[in-house]
């Protein structure tokens, strides 16, 4: 009786920790709907655990236990493939994202340099800034110098 | 369904290259990660030898001051990445660069001084021969490029594997020191995979789907000027299963479904 109890208890906790999720929008739509429908299930099966036993039987397993064991490691699967997926998504939006962002900065520092006025320096012009940059680069002189020289 | 697809990327590809036309310049793409020891003589001899090149240092995520090194010398524009992504990420940056900017060409060159620069404008004439990808191979004959048991076993089986694939003699796929025409850098800005290995590899399966014309060119390659390479006999076991597992995906990828913006 107690472990009935237990289970419902635990059923439940679930079901309303994933409500509460949602509602706090802690928890997006699409990740929820598996929990949902988990929590529910459980806490059915939990109430009423004659319903188990039934289905279990009926669907040939000799031990209900090994019906909830089997639906569990289903679910988790599902689960981790659902996640490994969206990781990889994210990984790839942001790592365009973080070129996006590499050649915006190449972008904006030109503009700078360009609007500072010393456009002289804009190394996208190589025929000028070759023979200073090359002296530049050993003395370790900076670019805003040698084009005020 | 996905050959539509690729038609239809096919005229943008050719209206692209209508629009840019052949009087653009080439761009040499430099990948950096942590190189501040042996870029400064790289960027001195890239522009030294071959003056009518522009050069893009994609700064990956470094921590040892290399962008600021290349803005310093004045001689190379920088895009810096927030964080490091591989060189597969920072040369899809180079070539996004190349197309937004025009360029007939992009060579990708590594940033420890392996490649002599001189062989670039051998590589672009290749582009203007009429191919698409050229790859500076290290063992076609020239040079005496060497490297030990297990990873040359490797390297020999992904080149015979990579040839038969594309339908060409190639004889270093995993070389770092290519170039590609204007047409397979639209191609590349938009799929250039990112992931480990993919820069070498999976590019050339990608390039070969798109409908590029790939060949090789031999070149020698140099002592690294910095750094440390990185070869071990249990890392080229390890190397060899995930090229094995990179090329097989490759193969296996539809070319579909890449369609995240």
């Amino acid at each position: 009786m107690t472990t009935t109890i237990i289970g419902v208890l635990a059923a439940f906790a679930v079901l309303v920790l994933t409500v509460e999720l949602l509602r706090r929008r802690a928890l997006r739509e699409k990740y929820a709907v598996i929990w949902l429908v988990v929590s529910l299930v459980a806490v059915v099966f939990t109430v009423f655990p004659g319903l188990l036993l039934r289905v279990s039987q009926r669907l040939g397993f000799q031990i209900p236990a090994n019906f909830v064991f089997a639906i569990a490691a289903l679910v988790l699967l599902v689960v981790g493939m659902q996640l490994s997926l969206e990781v990889g998504r994210l990984e790839d939006r942001s790592q365009r994202l973080a070129e996006e962002v590499g050649l915006l900065r190449h972008d904006i520092e030109q503009l700078r340099r360009e609007h500072a006025g010393s456009a002289p320096t804009d190394p996208a012009e190589p025929p000028d800034s070759l023979g200073d940059g090359g002296a530049g680069a050993d003395d370790g002189g900076d670019a805003g110098g040698s084009a005020s020289g | 369904m996905s050959g539509e697809q690729r038609s239809g990327a096919r005229d943008a590809l050719d209206s692209a290259l209508v629009k840019q036309g052949h009087g653009g310049r080439a761009l040499v793409v430099v990948p950096a990660w942590n190189e501040a020891e042996a870029l400064p003589a790289v960027l001195v001899e890239l522009s030294a030898k071959i003056p009518g090149v522009d050069v893009l240092v994609v700064d990956d995520g470094s921590t040892d001051g290399t962008a600021d090194l290349v803005r310093r010398s004045g001689t190379a524009s920088v895009v810096s990445l927030p964080f490091n992504v591989g060189v597969g990420g920072a040369m899809r940056a180079g070539f996004l660069y190349a197309e937004r900017n025009g360029y007939r060409a992009v060579v990708q060159c590594d940033a420890d001084g392996q490649h002599d620069p001189a062989d670039i404008a051998r590589l672009l004439a290749e582009l203007d021969a009429g191919l698409d990808v050229v790859i500076g191979a290290r063992f076609a004959g020239v040079g005496n490029y060497q490297v030990g048991g297990f990873r040359r076993i490797a390297m020999r089986f992904l080149a015979s594997s990579l040839s038969r694939i594309t339908g060409t003699r190639l004889t270093d796929v995993t070389s770092g020191f290519r170039a590609s025409s204007a047409r397979a850098v639209a191609v590349f800005a938009r799929e250039y995979p990112p992931e480990y290995l993919g820069d070498t590899i999976e590019s050339l399966v990608v390039a070969r789907r798109a409908g590029l014309s790939i060949g090789q060119l031999p070149v020698e390659l140099r002592e690294r000027q910095g750094g440390t390479p990185s070869q071990s006999s249990f890392k080229s076991v390890i190397y060899l299963g995930r090229a094995v597992l990179v090329l097989g995906l490759a193969v296996l990828h539809s070319g579909a479904g890449k369609d995240d913006a």
